[in-house]
């Protein structure tokens, strides 16, 4: 399988050649080269999904393949960092996943992105982020993840920041970068840790099933823990500040200053699930050696599912609504794999957590896409400049309301499937996390339906001049659906969200890699779809019509409403943090000190010999008298003293 | 006459060059003659230098050369080089090139400003082929009184008092650093001054505990060891680019590269006894001057206090004591060198435009000069360490090798070294988001032009260097690392 190569090989070209050729393409060519790339790598990926899940199962179980491995850096004789490509089921997975997200965002901005400047950066952008996650996916080892870690962070930073002349933008850009690599500083010392003892990078020692590396681990703690669950407690804060867990979930609404597409394809269906892949790469680990942690993760993402949906309810820009969305469907994963057992049934949360991320990254990608065909027709990102525009949008009406019901849970779309096995792993792990899970998925539906009746239902659309969004079109005409190219990808989801819950995800995907049958849990489906559908039905009777009940009961709950709107001030307490610790109490005065401390004795000490220098320096007149003078006393001087002794 | 003394002549006959020529156009011949002539030199001297390694020579240094120069104190002319010599002649040679297009339109005076120039580069090159103490010492002397003149008359801001201190603290090293370098002469009871020589010989543990500290710190403040750094600052921002790109390229790097070859090498007990001490002061460095970074307004200021952050890492390393360590830290001066000389490069040309270094007085730099407002990004993201770009094959290496010290003390100090990464890319975003990015701040900036093409030349050749060295490692961190093993078996018997 050695054409999987060329996977990596042609975004990094496509890259090169649209970032680094120094003229200036029509934005047409430039957009076919990234489109055709990534078109063919689309084509290679499914071939290596047909390829490897036909072929390389030995006795029932999904061999892990690796295809190259080459020596990249050498430390020390046991650990080096090797560029590679792993194929095992979550990489070929995710090879499918992101290059069709990845393909119909190409397609979507060929329309989307028209007239923009930038254009061809814009392409090489995404063509750099595909390289990136691609790479990361089918890392051999943990320090290869690393460096296509850190790339696919730059490349996040380069999209969000694309408009680089809006302050908003850069801040935010700057941001995501910041806090990530915040998360990175642990995921390194956790790499750190766990090579030092285990002294191996490679996933395939790693992860193996009876594996003895960890031997040396053993009888070493460090506050009560040992240092195998701090490094893998490190390694999982880094997966957190990739996937916007709590508390590091900041960076992810700001990063909505992108452009729409790459919204939908960094912040919502590949980089930012990213976390979870690490955290299944590593689940034998996790589950063998450090169940705590594993415990851990499953409660940080329990309540990053409940935090993120909460605010969910209340933001009014579509694409805010669709970031907290994001985050706490990507906890909905991290729970499903922090309950997860590991062999046979007891494997269920993990097969539910990967099924989950396929999903998900479907109909995520369509809601954002369907958000970029709203806001290109409305130009504004806020809800309160929407109303009734199923008239005007068909397509994305339709397609948008099945990734609606898809989120919430309704059968038969692929949401469904993937959501009731993760809520029946969280049921059988514990009741608790079960039962908030179910009420998560209800405020799920709540706050999706609330959005969507917001911007196809309720008030009719009227114009209104709006600075947000692409001034240059103008305000004032009325909506119409998007070109083809906009309109294709949204279908092409649409289909895809219809038709992939009934994918025999367990034969593919599970963790041990054997088959895993997946069987509905009657009950936990009844009781997921009622609540669900009662949710739906909430949102219908607030939002379908114009309504005062919002609020109502905006004010009934008021404190929770501000709360929430202000998204419960984390980041007033992040700005308080490096804003008033960070620069003025720690930099300030490190300043402050090198100036006037450490530099003025520095002077100091320059500034004693000057001032000695001026004082004796009238020994050195030139006056002969005064030479004379001194020359008899010293003279007379040294007489007395011989004579004395 | 070895050809190991071409990179001491060729800058000689430059000068003799300079002083036949009489208008800009022939200075600028002779000097970018020269200049490639280094650059040449330093490849074929990598390639000899892999070859007779590959053909199997596993002698400490090649291409060694010894001729009496002062015979009643054993001083002698010799040179030789190993693998670190060898990467650090590639790393000047970059830099020498790159500062000749930097300075292509100095004013005033640019013979007498290239003079100094190519005099200062005598001592650089000199310093890394010579295995003499005492002609190591004069090298090392050559390099730093040009510094005064190139600062105090080329340079801007508060010039003289800059150009008075740095000359007065790196002299007040060197004094230092004479003394380590005579007792270990007499300590050892040496008939030569010849280092490889020494290293066989033993110095007296308790004289070691006396000329250690001389020697190393009489380097390090040349190497921005703190508390000794503060000349830093002030005399990058004073200097003109081509001498800050010099200095902060090459010249910082003398003091670690003295640092391992002659302090540690020839000291190895009172290395061991005494390292905590130079390990909390580095730790300090890399920690204290990313924060120091943070605050500053001035560009220079800013690019100076992460140059004592980053350097703190090159000495920080070196005193782990172990390949792995060691071996990044001489990567960590080459990406160090490389990628401060195209911030400084930058610099200089930003500042030619705006008149302003200040960070509040600009903004959104990329509409009006794409060419170097990308280069600025790569700058600083090759700084903050993102993998394919130098920094962070550096970083890893040093990271990687520290971490395998487990005790406690070493523990610490590496994770608060390895915090750095991100106060790094807090210092870095700020600047980029304020001046690069971001809305056009004057609106007199609207007319600025982007490079030219000698300033195209000189910052597309070092982010290629960076852009190498981050993507294709592997070639000259085992070179590097094959040498490091010979010097490092003799601290750790």
């Amino acid at each position: 399988m050695q054409y999987t190569l060329l996977i990596l090989v042609l975004p990094l070209l496509s890259f090169i050649v649209l970032g680094l050729v120094d003229s200036k393409w029509k934005p047409k060519v430039a957009g076919t080269i990234g489109t055709i790339v990534l078109g063919i790598i689309t084509a290679l990926s499914y071939y290596t999904a047909f390829e490897y899940f036909t072929l390389h199962k030995v006795a029932g179980v999904y061999e892990k393949v690796i295809v190259y491995d080459m020596e990249w850096l050498r430390f020390t004789d046991a650990l080096h960092i090797n560029l590679g490509i792993l194929l095992d089921p979550i990489s070929v997975m995710m090879l499918v996943v992101i290059s069709t997200i990845s393909f119909m965002v190409n397609i979507y901005s060929l329309s989307y992105m028209d007239g923009e400047k930038g254009f061809q950066r814009y392409y090489a952008f995404l063509s750099l982020f595909t390289f990136s996650m691609l790479g990361l996916v089918v890392a051999t080892n943990i320090f290869q993840m690393y460096i296509f870690w850190e790339l696919v962070g730059v490349s996040s930073f380069l999209l969000i920041g694309f408009y680089y002349t809006k302050p908003s933008a850069v801040a935010a850009a700057k941001k995501a970068f910041i806090v990530t690599r915040f998360a990175d500083l642990f995921f390194l010392i956790g790499i750190l840790i766990l090579s030092f003892y285990t002294k191996t990078f490679d996933f395939t020692i790693l992860t193996a099933e009876h594996t003895t590396v960890f031997a040396g681990t053993t009888g070493i703690t460090f506050m009560g823990f040992s240092v195998l669950s701090w490094a893998m407690a490190g390694i999982f804060i880094g997966g957190a500040g990739k996937s916007a867990m709590f508390p590091l979930q900041i960076w992810l609404p700001d990063a909505m200053e992108g452009p729409t597409p790459v919204s939908a394809l960094i912040h919502a269906a590949t980089m930012v699930v990213a976390g979870v892949f690490l955290v299944a790469r590593f689940f034998p680990v996790y589950y063998f050696q450090t169940p705590e942690v594993l415990h851990g993760i499953a409660y940080v993402g329990a309540f990053t599912a409940l935090f993120a949906a909460v605010i969910a309810c209340v933001q009014t820009d579509i694409k805010r609504v669709l970031a907290f969305s994001t985050i706490s469907q990507i906890a909905f994963m991290m729970v499903a794999l922090g309950v997860s057992g590991y062999e046979g049934h007891e494997g269920t949360g993990y097969m539910a957590s990967m099924f989950h991320l396929f999903t998900h990254a479907m109909f995520k990608a369509l809601l954002f896409l369907g958000a970029g065909s709203v806001i290109h027709a409305v130009h504004s990102n806020e809800i309160k400049d929407m109303g009734g525009l199923r008239k005007y949008l068909p397509i994305t009406n339709w397609t948008f309301l099945i990734a609606c019901l898809a989120i919430a849970g309704i059968p038969p779309f692929s949401g469904f499937f993937s959501k009731d096995e993760i809520l029946s792993a969280s049921y059988e792990f514990s009741p608790f996390i079960g039962g908030l899970m179910t009420f998560v998925a209800a405020l799920t539906a709540f706050y999706m339906f609330r959005l969507y009746y917001s911007i196809f239902w309720g008030k009719d659309y009227t114009i209104k001049a709006s600075s947000h969004g692409h001034d240059d079109h103008g305000a004032g005409h009325t909506p119409h659906e998007s070109p083809f190219a906009m309109a294709f990808p949204l279908i092409f989801l649409a289909a895809v969200t219809c038709v992939a819950g009934f994918i025999p995800f367990g034969e593919f995907v599970s963790s041990t890699g054997a088959d895993y049958h997946i069987h509905i849990n009657l009950t936990v489906a009844i009781v997921s779809v009622v609540v669900a559908s009662i949710s739906i039905l909430i949102a219908t009777m607030m939002y379908r019509k114009q309504s005062t009940t919002p609020d109502k009961l905006a004010k009934i709950f008021s404190g929770l409403y501000k709360g929430a709107s202000n998204r419960f001030y984390i980041d007033e307490v992040y700005m308080f943090i490096t804003k008033n610790i960070v620069f003025n109490n720690i930099s300030r005065p490190i300043a402050w000190f090198d100036r006037h401390v450490i530099d003025a004795t520095m002077d100091g000490f320059a500034n004693t010999t000057q001032w000695v220098s001026l004082r004796i320096k009238g020994f050195q007149s030139g006056q002969l008298q005064q030479y004379a003078y001194v020359f008899l006393f010293g003279t007379l001087l040294i007489a007395v003293l011989l004579f004395i002794f | 006459m070895n050809f190991l003394s071409l990179f001491v002549l060729i800058p000689i006959f430059m000068i003799l060059g300079l002083f036949i020529s009489n208008n800009r156009k022939q200075y600028l011949i002779v000097m970018t003659l020269g200049a490639s002539l280094l650059m040449i030199m330093s490849g074929i001297v990598t390639y000899m230098y892999l070859t007779e390694r590959a053909a199997g020579n596993t002698a400490e240094m090649l291409f060694m050369a010894d001729t009496v120069w002062y015979a009643p104190f054993n001083i002698h002319y010799s040179v030789g080089v190993d693998g670190i010599s060898v990467a650090m002649l590639i790393l000047s040679s970059i830099i020498v090139f790159t500062g000749v297009f930097a300075s292509w339109k100095i004013d005033p005076l640019p013979k007498e400003f290239f003079l100094w120039f190519s005099l200062l580069s005598i001592g650089v090159y000199g310093f890394f082929i010579t295995t003499d103490l005492f002609t190591m010492f004069m090298y090392y002397e050559i390099a730093l009184i040009p510094m005064y003149l190139l600062i105090g008359i080329w340079g801007t801001g508060r010039k003289e008092y800059s150009a008075m201190k740095l000359t007065l603290m790196l002299m007040g090293g060197s004094a230092l650093l004479l003394v380590g370098i005579l007792g270990i002469y007499f300590g050892s009871g040496a008939t030569t001054m010849n280092f490889l020589e020494i290293a066989k010989l033993h110095i007296p543990v308790e004289m070691q505990y006396y000329f250690f500290p001389l020697t190393f710190m009489g380097f390090g403040v040349l190497g921005a060891l703190f508390p000794f750094h503060t000349w830093s600052p002030d005399g990058h921002a004073s200097a003109p680019t081509a001498v800050s790109m010099l200095h902060a390229g090459v010249l910082m790097k003398l003091g670690g590269y003295g640092c391992f070859r002659v302090a540690m090498f020839l000291m190895p007990e009172a290395a061991h006894e005494m390292a905590w001490i130079f390990l909390i002061l580095t730790g300090i460095s890399v920690v204290y001057g990313a924060f120091g970074a943070i605050h500053q307004t001035d560009l220079k200021y800013i690019n100076a206090y992460s140059s004592v952050s980053h350097c703190g890492l090159v000495l920080f390393a070196i005193l782990m004591m172990n390949e792995t360590a060691t071996t990044g830290a001489i990567l960590q001066m080459l990406s160090h060198g490389l990628m401060t000389a195209l911030f400084f490069a930058l610099i200089g040309m930003i500042y030619g435009r705006t008149h302003t270094r200040d960070i509040r007085l600009m903004g959104g730099l990329m509409k009006v000069l794409p060419f170097l407002g990308v280069s600025y990004v790569i700058a600083g993201m090759a700084s903050l360490g993102l993998p394919s770009l130098s920094g962070f094959v550096a970083e890893m290496t040093i990271f990687v090798g520290a971490f395998q010290h487990s005790d406690i003390f070493h523990r610490v100090l590496t994770i608060t070294a390895v915090s750095s990464i991100v106060i790094t890319a807090v210092y870095i975003l700020r600047v980029v988001g304020k001046i690069i990015f971001g809305p056009i701040y004057d609106k007199h900036h609207e007319e600025l032009t982007d490079a030219v093409w000698y300033e195209r030349l000189s910052v597309s050749v070092l982010i290629i260097a960076i852009f190498a060295m981050g993507s294709a490692p592997f070639w000259i961190s085992s070179m590097i690392g094959e040498s490091v093993a010979p010097i490092l078996s003799q601290l750790i018997k």
